[in-house]
């Protein structure tokens, strides 16, 4: 039929030619997804372009037609941000537990982590940007959206007393759901905990750079991503305290498609910059080089 | 008495039947005395077992009561002097947060407190105590100036949250809390922070973080509130109830976890039957607690803080083995 022809060129268009295994292609009447093995290839959330997950992975997961910042776990964002050598993890075997016994939760943290073969949300540990050593934190939405439990509290809280104690630039990359709610009252605590840990860095003198990546909210977004000496954040990136659905049911509106997305928390004079991810590990490095002199105090 | 909750009708309907008998005695001269004696022993059996015995949804509840005193009422109750001052600098005076000097047993001292309305018409202008970003602003002005005169920092926390609208978001929500809590645990006086009634989440975090955290008997405090908790976990908000037992959210569970330093108790059936013995109760604690604190210097003051909140967490630093068979993990102790 027309309609499916005009379809499949749709769909091919966006694939390299030159990359297209001709053997074997789709016989007639078929349809063509059955062929594709899967996870070869990716399909842009935000435009729907299909593409070849290799090309996506080369383009460090940056949609070529939207430019769509796709997100990253917190091992493909070391990977992609750290100099590749000297990477030292710390507290890599602190574990939750269920200090409240909440129904669930100890079922969804081994489910969680059978899923991403992480302990929980937070990598930290020291490293490297083009030269210049830092202490640093990357979440990862991946396990248990990136929710803040006693451990991300515990291990962030660490990593900035380890800068604090080492005179190192402190740099953490966040993306989280907020609070871990299965842990409560205790979830609310590390909100302080880690604050008051970068009060005591600040005064200190040391450079906290916080990179906020999609999505950021809750009691993240209002303890230490919003507390950096310089707040950075990839485009689009989703940045805020409250979720749209709950705002949009207290003010009885809809909210404007870029509501909280980074570009709309720059204007509003919430961050310092937006920074493609190609440039991202440059402009740090930047950074870090302009803080030699005082920010590795 | 009124406001009554409904796990306190078996007492009015005891009640009414007290007054009924009594009054029917009267009218036909019968001596019901005895019988008025033992409904009378029996109520107050029931009495002791009903508020010996109040659960965390029912606790909920009574946080939430529209009669229950607020910063306001304790403020007149507890201080005498009270100035209230106005205003964050930056964008506008939020109703939400109340604040001022006041005098406590003729000392000065920075109160600040979240002020839900008592009807309608306020609630709207106070945004049902949920603070904007010049709120929270508002009341770590007032801190400042505190530590800079010297003052002792008391607060109330009573709020659902912070507010969750888009203005609050657009000036920065996040911010305003977050810069909250770094600056309160550096501040170089005393902070007592009080839970009054609903400690809702990090709108109740930001002006709770001080070197004394006290709760009343039956206020709550936690990280979602129980109805949003239910709509995430079993998407209906009416469980609030089921999710109010499992988030250990009374003074007695935080107590319990050292998250607060006291439980201050309230008057048989709740603060709002009497609020002069509430503040009264609040006043006594609040000034024990300042004066444990009065000999710390500034340094003291600040390490006494962090090292509170700093040892709040339960967590395994243990081995985590990977069962290969069973692909499963499982914490060693």
């Amino acid at each position: 039929m027309f309609k499916d022809l005009f379809q499949k060129k749709r769909k091919y268009a966006t694939i390299p030619s030159e990359r297209l295994e001709r053997s074997g292609g789709p016989a007639e009447g078929e349809r063509p997804k059955r062929e594709i093995p899967e996870g070869l290839m990716s399909k842009c959330a935000k435009c729907g372009t299909i593409q070849y997950s290799k090309e996506l992975e080369k383009n460090l997961k940056v949609c070529p037609s939207c430019g769509y910042h796709m997100r990253l776990n917190a091992t493909e964002r070391i990977a992609m941000i750290l100099d590749p050598e000297g990477f030292i993890e710390f507290d890599s075997e602190m574990a939750s537990i269920d200090p409240l016994k909440f129904p669930g939760y100890a079922s969804k943290l081994e489910q969680q982590q059978s899923k991403t073969g992480q302990v929980e949300a937070v990598i930290t540990g020291q490293g490297s940007i083009g030269g210049h050593a830092v202490i640093v934190a990357v979440m990862n939405f991946e396990f248990f959206t990136g929710s803040m439990g006693s451990v991300v509290g515990e291990k962030i809280t660490r990593a900035v007393e380890e800068a604090t104690e080492r005179g190192l630039p402190m740099l953490i990359f966040s993306t989280s759901g907020g609070a871990r709610m299965q842990e409560s009252i205790l979830s609310l605590m590390q909100m302080a905990k880690t604050s008051a840990a970068l009060a005591r860095f600040s005064e200190a003198g040391g450079l906290y750079i916080s990179v906020i990546t999609d999505p950021t909210t809750g009691g993240v977004s209002a303890s230490f991503a919003s507390l950096g000496d310089i707040i950075i954040a990839e485009p689009g990136a989703v940045f805020g305290f409250a979720g749209r659905i709950v705002i949009e049911q207290t003010i009885r509106q809809k909210l404007p498609e870029d509501f909280q997305t980074a570009e709309f928390n720059l204007q509003h004079g919430q961050l310092d910059l937006v920074v493609h991810r190609k440039e991202m590990r440059s402009t740090l490095t930047k950074l870090l080089e302009l803080h030699d002199v005082k920010g590795g105090f | 008495m009124a406001g009554e909750m409904p796990f306190e009708m078996p007492l009015v309907e005891m009640r009414k039947k007290i007054a009924e008998l009594k009054q029917f005695g009267e009218e036909k001269g019968i001596d019901f005395s005895d019988e008025v004696a033992r409904l009378e022993e029996r109520y107050s059996e029931l009495e002791n077992e009903i508020y010996s015995n109040i659960s965390p949804a029912q606790k909920m509840h009574l946080a939430r009561h529209h009669v229950r005193p607020t910063s306001l009422d304790l403020i007149g109750l507890i201080f005498t002097d009270f100035i209230e001052l106005h205003g964050d600098r930056l964008y506008g005076d939020d109703l939400a947060v109340v604040g001022g000097i006041a005098k406590l047993n003729g000392r000065p001292v920075t109160v600040i407190g979240q002020q839900r309305g008592k009807d309608t018409k306020e609630n709207i202008l106070r945004f049902f105590g949920s603070a904007h970003p010049e709120g929270f602003r508002k009341s770590l002005r007032l801190m400042k100036q505190a530590e800079k005169f010297g003052r002792p920092i008391i607060t109330f926390v009573d709020t659902k949250g912070a507010y969750p609208g888009n203005t609050a978001e657009e000036r920065g929500q996040s911010e305003a809390i977050a810069r909250n809590l770094f600056e309160m645990s550096q501040l170089a006086v005393p902070v007592i922070c009080v839970i009054i009634g609903e400690g809702g989440s990090g709108g109740a975090l930001a002006m709770a973080v001080g070197n004394r955290v006290l709760m009343l008997e039956n206020a709550i405090y936690s990280a979602i509130s129980p109805n949003g908790a239910a709509s995430i976990l079993w998407k209906d908000a009416t469980k609030a109830e089921q999710a109010a037992e499992a988030m250990k959210i009374t003074a007695t569970d935080l107590l319990e976890m050292e998250v607060i330093e006291e439980i201050i108790p309230e008057p048989r059936g709740g603060a709002h039957r009497d609020y002069e013995a509430a503040a009264e109760a609040v006043k006594d604690t609040v000034w024990r607690h300042l004066q444990e604190l009065s000999g710390m210097d500034a340094a003291a003051l600040k390490e006494d803080r962090y090292l509170k909140f700093r040892k709040i967490g339960e967590f395994s630093e243990a081995v985590l083995e990977q069962d290969a068979d069973q692909d499963e993990a499982q914490i060693v102790e």
